[in-house]
Formats: structure tokens, sequence, C-alpha cells
């Protein structure tokens, strides 16, 4: 008896220990690659990220930290295609204006709490409150949910909001007018659902690793302001035996020189690359060296308001100025980090976004300064008689570098001299914003995968539209495009448009240039929003 | 001595206030606020966050606000920045870490610099005082953000002895490259003042005539030269102390030591305007107790000030 139980006894231990050895060796389940015993992924991020709170946060590296601690109603997958998070489908009404999602049963919060519809109500509800003041209470408003005007503005209550829980495991959300992206806006991490209990428990100190509750993959096991946090998993996410990174920790380094340096001494995993120094690092590492598209566009706008300069009112200065910039030059030049040429204001790498041929994009460079020179005599400007503005932009190297390039580009073919000023970020966005400007430049980002990210900049409404750019048409195209089935023919067109009437110089579409561990593996380097989740990542053993 | 003390406390409150007027001012009056982005905020998300901070007050409500919050409640507000932390709790953070590598690398500075001045003085024109001058020298003409960079290249990409940056709950190995980054051209400057000190002072004529009394060299170096010799030095300190103890934004950001120095500089840029203040006040505050401390120890150093 005594003998048998033992013998039990060491069976067991004996397929645990197998079962755990073979756990540890670690295949991955579907390439079979073998992977390293240490799943901690560790990434720089520029600057300590404004909040924890989903609903709160508003810049790009807490959102990153956003997507690893809490989960959406939709994920995206390594193409930037929508996969269900802790919604598995949902209907849309007749009229495009109701949306129900079904919620999965198994999701459950780091505290072991059932995730329910009723959590993404509270957080809805607290994203547009006044009360809360999130600076991102405008999301509510763009995603057309009912009231969330009027609850921004004072005039409502955060509890008419158009959401509710039609149980436990069904959403309901209703909007204003039809948006086709709407479902794909609920990756956002101000939409992501927010822990009732734990913020009723301890208010603004609900994020603290202590106290906070998320119900993502990862849960903050510890936070350093300005240097580090430390993200584990989350044993009651719903997918976390198909989860491979144990371990997610950020580390706050502000000089890229300097986290280029800690990246090769192993200290991360993924950096940045500062500007210029991509060509050797990829010679040196090209295993390690990547650069794929990002989502933003380079430009410089023209001020064409009423305080700005009387010479940029004509469509020939604006043109020639637009011509005359070599972009060859800062692209592979300056830069070197694989940028591409811009001629139109959207990327190329924008979801279902053609780039349309506009006319000077295919002319050779020849042509265009030819082009140029030719415009800027009709317009009265000539060397003699050069004309003179001056260009703004806001302090940092690599800016600086860009505008000296343009600048003697003019000069030399055109004659044109133009007076550099650098402001710092806050006072150019002030002057900028206020139309204190004759030329400023202009940087976008998509804050969504679609064309229109870009182009309603352009709209004569819209408060980012600096150069106050102002043509009916592109307004009545911008608006036909958000409801049309097929919107491409009206984004074309606005960038004909644009072409021909250059309210701002296209210069170039960034990249993303890292320094990435060549044992990480599926990077989703195809998603031109960059919205990854560290749960679908993994590092192979050397 | 007791009343002095009392006096000067009596001036700091009012010095205090002033300051906290003006940089308030000066703050408000900078172009653009906390909440100026690069995506606008629509007018009624603004409002709804200026209510939340209380902007929408005139300047002068705020201001009266603001310094009844410090008095009352010790409450120095929360930052529009790191949204889920007050001024209190950043500085509480921040400070401990930059106390700790600033003491330390003011202790370096003192002793290392002390040493090679008061040596390089002893044996003037020796090679240690030509090699005690070159080093002052060289560290003071490489600025610390070229030192940091070096180091961090050094010992931790070539050599891989220490950490690059980080600071781990101050370990001692996350401590060396910034204190050696901090303390290099402090040190330079104390071994430089104290060596002339030293010198000057070994001239004079007490030195002179306790040398033909025949007291032992080390009695007319560490009882009678080295007092006096320090007086420059240490109005030198009291300054070098409170700069290295709040913080240097080039250590905190080369190193990632999470001090309040890079705080400072980053709440003036986002316009993080109860952050810049607290640091501010922080800072001042100091600055004024040690005048006050460096003032003391001159009477005590030196029987020839009174107060």
């Amino acid at each position: 008896m005594k003998f048998s139980k033992s013998a039990l006894l060491a069976s067991v231990v004996g397929t645990a220990l197998l079962s755990t050895s073979a756990f540890a060796a670690g295949v991955h389940p579907e390439t079979g690659e073998k992977l390293a015993d240490d799943q901690t992924f560790t990434y720089r991020i520029l600057d300590e990220h404004s909040s924890f709170d989903p609903q709160v946060n508003e810049d790009v590296s807490g959102s990153e930290i956003a997507r690893n601690l809490f989960e959406g109603l939709y994920n995206q997958d390594n193409l930037g295609n929508l996969v269900p998070g802790v919604a598995l489908s949902h209907t849309v009404s007749d009229d495009k204006l109701t949306y129900t999602f079904k919620l999965r049963d198994n999701a459950k919060w780091s505290d072991g709490k059932p995730v329910t519809a009723g959590d993404f109500v509270f957080a809805w509800r607290r994203l547009a409150s006044p009360e809360l003041a999130s600076p991102y209470q405008w999301y509510a408003e763009l995603m057309s949910v009912e009231n969330a005007d009027a609850i921004v503005k004072g005039e409502m209550k955060p509890e008419e909001l158009g959401i509710k829980a039609i149980d436990d495991h069904t959403l309901e959300v209703k909007l204003t007018k039809p948006l086709p992206y709407f479902a794909a806006m609920t990756t956002h991490s101000s939409t992501f659902p927010s822990p009732s209990w734990a913020i009723e428990a301890h208010g603004a100190e609900w994020t603290k690793p202590e106290n906070i509750v998320s119900n993502g993959a990862y849960k903050l096991v510890k936070h350093v302001p300005q240097e580090t946090a430390i993200m584990e998993r989350n044993t009651n996410y719903w997918d976390n035996d198909a989860t491979i990174i144990d371990k997610v920790e950020t580390l706050v380094i502000n000089d890229e020189n300097i986290a280029l340096t800690r990246y090769l001494a192993g200290e991360t995993d993924r950096t940045e690359v500062p500007a210029g120094q991509f060509p050797r690092l990829q010679k040196e590492y090209p295993d390690q060296a990547v650069v794929f598209p990002r989502l933003c566009s380079y430009y410089y706008t023209f001020n064409l308001s009423d305080s700005g300069p009387e010479e940029f009112k004509d469509v020939r200065v604006r043109k020639a100025l637009a011509y005359a910039l070599d972009r060859r030059v800062i692209t592979d030049a300056v830069l070197q980090g694989g940028q591409f040429q811009a001629y139109t204001f959207t990327p190329a790498v924008t979801a279902g976004f053609d780039v349309p041929k506009v006319d000077f994009a295919g002319w050779s460079q020849a042509e265009r300064d030819a082009k140029a020179k030719e415009l800027m005599e009709a317009a009265g400007f000539t060397k003699d008689n050069p004309l003179e503005f001056d260009l703004v932009y806001n302090t940092s190297e690599g800016h600086k570098k860009i505008a000296i390039a343009m600048t003697q580009m003019w000069k030399q073919k055109l004659g044109v001299k133009v007076n550099m000023n650098n402001m710092e970020w806050k006072t150019f966005l002030n002057e900028r914003g206020n139309q204190n400007f004759e030329l400023a430049r202009g940087a976008w980002c998509g804050d969504y995968n679609e064309a229109s990210t870009f182009l309603d900049l352009m709209d004569s409404e819209s408060g980012y539209n600096d150069g106050k750019f102002v043509n009916a048409e592109v307004d009545e195209l911008l608006e036909g495009a958000k409801s049309a089935a097929d919107p491409q023919p009206n984004y074309t067109r606005v960038e004909e448009i644009m072409a021909a009437e250059m309210p701002i110089i296209p210069i170039y579409h960034y990249t993303n240039v890292y320094m990435m561990n060549a044992q990480l593996k599926n990077w989703p380097i195809k998603n031109a929003e960059q919205n990854w989740y560290a749960k679908n990542l993994y590092k192979v053993a050397k | 001595m007791l009343s002095y003390i009392l006096r000067r406390v009596a001036i700091a409150i009012p010095t205090l206030l002033l300051l906290i007027v003006i940089s308030f001012l000066l703050m408000h009056a900078a172009p653009g606020g906390p909440f100026t982005s690069e995506r606008p905020l629509p007018p009624a998300v603004l409002a709804n966050i200026e209510a939340k901070y209380g902007l929408n007050n005139p300047i002068y409500v705020q201001i009266i606000n603001y310094i009844g919050g410090i008095i009352t409640e010790f409450d120095f507000g929360p930052s529009f920045k790191y949204k889920d932390r007050s001024v209190n709790d950043i500085i509480a953070n921040g400070f401990p870490v930059t106390l700790t590598y600033g003491f330390l690398s003011f202790a370096v500075a003192v002793l290392v610099g002390g040493a090679l001045g008061i040596a390089a003085a002893l044996k003037q024109n020796s090679w240690l005082d030509y090699f005690a001058v070159g080093v002052s020298i060289g560290a003071q003409v490489l600025p610390n953000f070229v030192m940091a960079p070096i180091l961090v290249l050094t010992f931790t990409l070539w050599l891989g002895w220490l950490p690059g940056g980080g600071w781990n709950d101050g370990q001692w190995n996350h401590l060396i490259l910034p204190v050696i980054a901090l303390s290099t051209s402090y040190m330079a400057s104390v071994a430089r003042l104290t060596r002339s000190s030293m010198l000057e002072v070994l001239h004079t004529n007490f030195i002179r005539t306790a040398m033909a009394k025949g007291l032992p060299y080390r009695v007319i170096i560490f009882k009678h030269a080295l007092k006096p010799a320090l007086l420059p030095v240490m109005s030198y300190l009291g300054p070098a102390f409170v700069s290295m103890i709040t913080g240097s934004v080039i250590i905190d950001m080369y190193f990632s030591t999470g001090g309040i120095g890079q705080f400072y500089v980053n709440s003036a840029l986002n316009r993080d305007y109860a952050v810049m203040m607290g640091i501010t006040i922080l800072v001042g505050g100091l600055t004024i107790l040690f005048n006050l401390i460096v003032d003391i120890l001159y009477a005590w150093v030196d029987p020839k000030i009174r107060y």
C-alpha cells in the first residue's frame, strides 16, 4: 500500500516534471521555433507616459502600456485588421446607428471579477464626463456616440451617453450618424473598460501598482516614475495560455544616443535609431536594424489667412516652392532612414488608400526645377527682386537640418531669401495655432488607419487647419467621404486639388527605424498604426 | 547669533513669497499652456479641463489659491502632465534620488577636489601640482553632457562593468556613473579654488611666523592654514551643494535616474505649472537655507566674522 502510494506519487511528480520541462524547453505552438527561457520584453520609451488610466492617458507610450494592461472591444492583428478582444462580434442596425457587441463570457479582471458590458459603460461615461476632464473627451465626440457632445459641454449627465449594457455580455452603442469605421475606433485605448470598484475605492490613486486592476494580458507590478514600468502576466486573462512573453518592461531613456548604447549593451530589446545612423547600423547589425513605413506625414504649411503674407496668396509662388524641393536629398542624404518622398499628404501605407498620380510626382526633379523657375518669374520674382519670407520650425536638430536643406535649395534654384526661425514646442504651437507665421513646419500622424485622418485637416472648419486653407469643394468631398461606400474617388480628388492649390508642401512620409533584438519575433511591422500587443510577441532561443 | 538666524529666517519668508509670485507670473506669461498640443482641444473639452484645475480663475485668484493650498494643507497641486500624480508625489519620489547622487557627488567633489588642491599647493610646481592642475582643468573643460555618453560608452558598452542607466532603488552599481559625471566639474572647481587659496594662505605672515617658530608642519597646515584657506571654497560650496542636491537635468536625462532635475526642465517645457512651481520653491528654499548655513559656518571658521 505504502509502496504503491509512493509509486503513484512518483509518477504524478514525474508527469508534472515532464510537462513543466516540456513547457520550459518551450517551442512555439504554431511555428515550432525553440523559445528562449527568458521571455522578458524590455523596450525604450522617450519620456514618461502621462497616465496608466486608459481614459486619462494622452500619449503614444501610455497607450502602448494601456494595450498591454487592458483590453478593449477589439484588438488588431499584425496587419491592423480587427480581431476579437473582449467583444467576440457585433451587429449593426439597418440605419447604421446602433451597434450591438457580443462580449466573451470568459474575460476576467486581474482580481478575478468577470469583465462585463457594465465596465465599458462605466469607462465610456467616464471618458465623456466633464468631472474627469479627460483630454480625450473629444474621442467620445469623434466616435459620434449619442449625446457625447452635450455631456462634454455639461448640458447632459454622463448617464445619458448612448451606451448601455443589455446584459452582462451584450453592449449596445447608439451613434448620432453612421460611421463606417466605428468598430475600428474601439481599438483606441481611451475606449478600454475600467474597473469601477477600484476607482471608487482609491480615486486617482487607483493606477498605483498596489491598487490597479486590469483586464489585459498583463498587470502592473512596479512603477518607478521616469525610470521603468514593469508588467507581468495576468493569470486571469482569458488567453493567458497562448501568451508567451512573461514580462514587459519599459525603460525611460530620454537621449536616443544613450538609448542606442544601452540597446547595444543588451539592456533593451528595442530602441529607435537616431537620424543618420541607420546606414551604419544596417551594415553592422543587418538582423537587428529594421525599417518600415509609419502612418505620419511631414510637411510645411503656408499661412493663407489674412495675417499671412500676400506673396503666398499667389498659387504660382506656392507651387514654385513645392516643386523646387528635391525631396530625395532630404530623405536619402539628411534623414537616411528609408523615409519616402512625399508628393501627397496622405502616406501610401494608409489602409484602403491608393496614392493618386498627382502631376508633379511624375516629373523628374529637373522638370520640377524648370517649372518652379518659370512660375516664380511669372509671379514677378527674380534673382534681383527675390521673394523673401520667414520659415519657422520647432526646435530640434532634425528639423533644423531639413530646414537648412530646404532654404538652400530655394536659394540656389530660385534665389529666394528665407529667414529661418525656431521656437520651443509650446510657443511654436501657440504661434502656429494663432496664424502668427508665414511658412511653418507641420507633421501629422494618423489617429486611425484611414485617409480621412489626414485629409480632414484640409477641411476649412478643422481645428488643425493652421494654414487656414479654405476650399468649398474639398469640404464637400470630405463630408461626402464619410458616408460613401467607396470614399477613394473623393480622396483622390482632394489630393488633386491639394496638388493644384498647394496649401501645404508635402515633404516626406515617416518610417519607423528601430534596432530590434533579433530573438524577438512577430513584431507587427505591417501594422501601419503600430498598435502592438506584447501578448503576440515571443522570443526565440539563441 | 540666534537673533541673526531668526532675522535671516524672517527675511526668508517674504523672499520665498516673492519668488513664488514672480515665478508664477513668468510661468503663466510664457506662450502656450499646459494643454496646448499639436491636436488642439475642442473649446468645450479645454473648458472642462481648465475648470478642473482652476485655470479658469483670474490669475490673482490662482496665486492666492496656490499659496493657500501650500500653507493650509502643504499641497503643491496636481501635475497637469503626469495625471496620476501630484507635485508632492513627484517631489517625494524624485528628491530622495537626487539627494542621494547629489550628496555623494558633493562628497566626492569635496574630498577628491580638496585633497588634490591641498596637495598641489603644498608641492607647488612639482609633478603632483601639474598633475592636479591638469586633472582639474581636464575635468572642468569636459562638461557632463559629454562626460555622460563617454562614461556609458566605456563602462557599459565596451567594458560591460556597469549598467548604462536606471536607478534600481539606488543600488551601488547604478550610482557610480552618475556620481562621476556630476562630481567631476565641481571637483575641478574645488581643487583649483583650494589650491589657489591655500597658496595664498601659505604665503601670509602668520604662517611664516608659525614656520619660524618651528611648529610641526602638520600642525601648521591643518590647524592654521586649512581653516582660512577653506573660506573661499566654502562660499563656493554652499550654492554648489544646493545645485547638486536639487539635481541635474543632464544626469537625469542621460542616466534615467528619475531625479527631479529633469522634471524641473520638462515641467517648464510642458507648462506643467504646479510641478515647475513646486520644484522652484524647493530649490529656492534650499538655496536660502544653505546660504544661511554657509554664513554660520563662516563665523565658526573665521572668528573675525561677527554677526
